[in-house]
């Protein structure tokens, strides 16, 4: 707006001393562990040990994994998505909470769960391996596979919320156009929620970058295999810190900018 | 019989609309209505997009009551025009034909030539966000016509602009509705609107049919308190000269400002004075008439005068009686030229 209307403005009075201090310390809190990360690392570590065959390995494993993982959640997250959006049907709220529980409960229960269900003992995972001789657990499908039941609900919550915020009018002026509930989807609901389909992407991207507990317990720590980037830096602070902070330093930076590059593509596209 | 017959009876929240509407082929009817009368849930039930409780919509000859609006021949302009953002105005109008079917070629060769005709062909790869208000209305436009449908419905299709764009548009809006071979319905709340735009008018109050009939008689002949207080609006089609409005039938019109070529001269009833004699002084516009009907709604009384023009009066109960207004009575109308106002048609 005008400069002039806003020097117009009356002043508004002091900002809150009580409100500030608080601002102030929770920012601190969330900023310094970064900071202690950045001053205490052996900077000159740095390029050596991620060359190491070792550490491109978790990192490529947890950044091909949790691509995989995106993509698998965008497949089945947004359909469902727009299943509780737009449908009505007996049950929704409790399909809704049900999305949800994922959120809430501790992931190596998560994985614990995985396991019962899709383990070669498990409920599907006894019938999969009886027809194809095929276990899933302890591989990197496995992996794929706890990160997804972390990461969607994310996905989905954040795609519905765009799509509820998305105007329906333009789907009835689709209707009356000649669009079919698929066309109306396919070319008008998904290209105006995309902001919020790629937002909830990103933060499954990142959730699924970042698991530890389900993948641990559902699909183990083989080096190599399964062993993504947080696991490598929990089993090397029990051997060497250093090179726990070397690796955290590497995780860190890598997908800081990966956000940073999609951020700056959504905001020229 | 009628291109568009329809009979809906639709619960919209605690309301009840009954009504019947028709149109023919090429004929433009208006919705007419106070806020709130159903205008906007007929329009709805004619689209498909509001489920009726009873009734049928046919459509030449063809019961499309039970279709989804997806494959009714209908075109909606919707109030806000819902172009979509995230198309260029040439995408936006191939998507119809492209939904019914057309090769991608063929549709966008379509909505090229579409905003050809609609003076857009210099904004076809424009967003809807980088257009003008009257420049969307006619995208929105080209765009319920692109695919070739029927029945053209349009929802208050100038309220989205400004008040200077809207007299601007109105013009060009008019001539295109009548271009169009189809039955078109439009819903309006504001009678200019619908008398500048209509061939005829349906007025609806509280989900019901109170008046149908060309503007004119709508005008001089109200059957409600609402149709009389804000229906009630001189309207002639003429021709200016200068600052002269020549109507058929002989009369002339004095406008406040000068114009030329075909026009609309409109003014209320209550800027009507009607004098027993020659009034002399400033009223530029002077008829001697002839008093044809008297009717009463609530506190005022409408009076119908013909001859030369056809014109309606609001006067007061006690100038009623003093003037001796009956049947028959020959009076002297005047108006202002200031009281006049003339739109482009």
């Amino acid at each position: 707006m005008l400069s002039g209307e806003r020097k117009a403005r009356p002043p508004r009075g002091r900002v809150p001393w009580l409100l500030v201090v608080p601002a102030l310390l929770g920012l601190g809190f969330l900023v310094l562990p970064f900071a202690g990360l950045l001053i205490g690392a052996p900077w000159g570590d740095l390029v050596p040990l991620a060359a190491s065959p070792g550490v491109r390995g978790a990192l490529w494993l947890s950044l091909s994994t949790a691509t995989a993982a995106t993509a698998v959640s965008l497949l089945l997250g947004v359909p469902l998505a727009w299943l509780l959006a737009r449908t009505e049907f007996p049950g929704r709220r409790a399909v809704r909470a049900l999305v949800a529980v994922p959120l809430v409960i501790p992931p190596v229960v998560g994985g614990v769960a995985l396991l019962l269900v899709l383990g070669r003992n498990g409920l599907l995972g006894r019938h999969l391996y009886e027809w194809s001789g095929l276990s899933l657990p302890f591989t990197p499908a496995a992996v794929v596979v706890a990160q997804v039941f972390v990461a969607m609900p994310f996905l989905v919550i954040s795609v519905e919320g765009a799509l509820r915020g998305a105007d329906r009018r333009y789907e009835e002026a689709a209707a009356t156009l000649g669009a079919t509930r698929w066309t109306a989807f396919r070319r008008i609901t998904l290209p105006m929620a995309a902001p919020g389909v790629l937002a909830g992407a990103v933060l499954a991207w990142a959730r699924a970058l970042g698991e530890f507990g389900a993948t641990i317990t559902f699909a183990g720590n083989l080096p190599g295999r399964t062993q993504t980037m947080p696991l490598a830096v929990y089993l090397a602070m029990q051997q060497s810190p250093e090179a726990a902070v070397v690796l955290s330093l590497i995780l860190l930076l890598v997908s800081v900018a990966v956000l940073a590059a999609l951020r700056d593509r959504w905001t020229t596209a | 019989m009628s291109a568009l017959q329809a009979r809906m009876r639709a619960q919209r929240g605690g309301f009840l609309l009954d009504a019947s509407i028709t149109a023919d082929r090429g004929e433009v009817v208006a919705l007419l209505g106070p806020n709130g009368a159903g205008k906007s849930t007929a329009l709805r039930a004619l689209a498909g997009l509001q489920p009726l409780a009873g009734g049928s919509v046919v459509l030449e000859g063809r019961d499309i009551t039970a279709l989804p609006p997806e494959r009714r021949p209908i075109g909606v302009v919707f109030q806000d025009y819902l172009l979509f953002r995230h198309m260029s105005a040439l995408d936006n109008v191939a998507f119809g034909p492209r939904c019914r079917g057309e090769s991608k070629a063929a549709a966008r060769a379509r909505a090229a030539g579409l905003l050809e005709e609609m003076g857009l062909a210099d904004r076809a790869r424009s967003r809807p966000g980088a257009l003008s208000g009257g420049q969307a209305q006619r995208v929105a436009l080209a765009r319920a016509l692109a695919a070739g449908p029927r029945l053209l419905l349009l929802d208050e299709p100038l309220s989205a602009l400004d008040a200077h764009t809207r007299e601007e548009v109105r013009a060009g809006l008019r001539a295109r509705l009548h271009a169009f071979d189809g039955a078109t319905v439009l819903v309006t709340h504001d009678p200019l609107e619908a008398m500048v735009l209509a061939d005829r008018i349906t007025v609806l109050e509280e989900g019901a049919v109170v008046q149908d009939g060309p503007p004119a008689e709508v005008a001089l002949r109200p059957r409600t308190e609402y149709v009389a207080r804000l229906v009630g609006l001189n309207l002639y089609r003429g021709h200016q000269e200068g600052t002269t409005v020549q109507v058929p039938g002989g009369a002339r019109i004095e406008a406040p400002s000068p114009g030329a070529g075909p026009v609309f001269a409109a003014f209320p009833p209550r800027a009507v004075a009607l004098y027993p004699d020659p009034p002399s002084g400033t009223p530029r516009n002077v008829w001697p008439l002839e008093v044809t009907g008297v009717e009463r709604f609530g506190d005022q009384v409408r009076v119908r005068l013909g001859g030369a023009l056809e014109v309606g009066a609001d006067v007061t109960p006690a100038a009623l009686a003093e003037l001796d207004l009956a049947p028959g009575a020959r009076v002297w109308a005047s108006v202002k030229a200031a009281e006049v106002h003339c739109y482009p048609a």
